[in-house]
C-alpha cells in the first residue's frame, strides 16, 4: 500500500470528505510526525508503535576505495518500536 | 508526541473538520495501516518511510535466566526503514 492508497481507502470509509481533503490530512499527519522527530521528540501511538530519535555517535571510518581516514559526524536515526498490539496482528 | 496531539494539529490546521471528524480520521489513518499490515502487505509511505513485514524462521535461543536451551517460533515482524528524506530531515539544524 503506497500514500496514495491509503488517501483513497479514507475517502471511502470516510464518506464525509473528500478525496483531495483526505490527502491534505494525511500529509498533515506524516509532515508533522516528521517535524516532531525533528524537535526530537518521541511519538507514541497507541496501539500501533513509538517512534523515537537515536543518536549514532560520531566514529572514525575509512574510504574504503583509497584507504584514507575520514571521520562520521554524529548523527541521528529515527527508530520505529512496534507496539504489542500491532506486534500480535502482524503474527496472527 | 501523541494521537490526541496529533488530532488537535489536523483539527487546527486543516480547516473545515469539527474535533469529532478530526479524530476519525486520525483513527482511520492508523487503523487503515494496521489492517493493511495485518493482511501481510508492506506500506510505503514517500518521505516518510515503509512498513515491512519479515517472515522470521525458527531458530534455537536460550533462556538468558535459566540457560536452558528454547525453540524461538517462526514468526512474522514488522520493521520501519526511514526514507532517505527522513533521514535528512531529522539531521536538518533547526533556524
Amino acid at each position: 500500500m503506497t500514500k496514495s492508497d491509503l488517501v483513497q481507502k479514507l475517502s471511502e470509509q470516510v464518506t464525509t470528505l473528500t478525496k483531495k481533503e483526505c490527502e491534505v490530512i494525511v500529509d498533515t499527519v506524516f509532515g508533522n510526525m516528521k517535524e516532531s522527530l525533528q524537535r526530537g521528540e518521541k511519538i507514541e501511538i497507541r496501539g500501533f508503535g513509538s517512534f523515537t530519535v537515536r543518536v549514532r555517535r560520531a566514529k572514525e571510518g575509512r574510504n574504503p576505495k583509497t584507504g584514507e581516514k575520514v571521520s562520521i559526524p554524529e548523527k541521528r536515526i529515527p527508530f520505529f518500536k512496534v507496539g504489542k498490539e500491532l506486534r500480535e496482528l502482524v503474527n496472527s | 508526541m501523541t494521537k490526541a496531539e496529533l488530532v488537535e494539529i489536523v483539527y487546527e490546521k486543516v480547516g473545515g473538520l469539527s474535533k469529532k471528524e478530526a479524530q476519525d480520521i486520525v483513527e482511520a489513518i492508523f487503523n487503515t495501516m494496521k489492517e493493511n499490515l495485518k493482511s501481510g502487505e508492506k506500506i510505503k509511505i514517500s518521505g516518510f518511510g515503509n512498513f515491512l513485514l519479515r517472515d522470521k524462521r525458527p531458530r534455537k535461543g536460550r533462556n538468558p535466566q535459566t540457560g536452558d536451551d528454547i525453540q524461538i517460533t517462526a514468526r512474522r515482524v514488522l520493521t520501519f526503514r526511514p526514507s532517505q528524506i527522513l533521514k535528512a530531515f531529522i539531521n536538518e539544524k533547526k533556524s
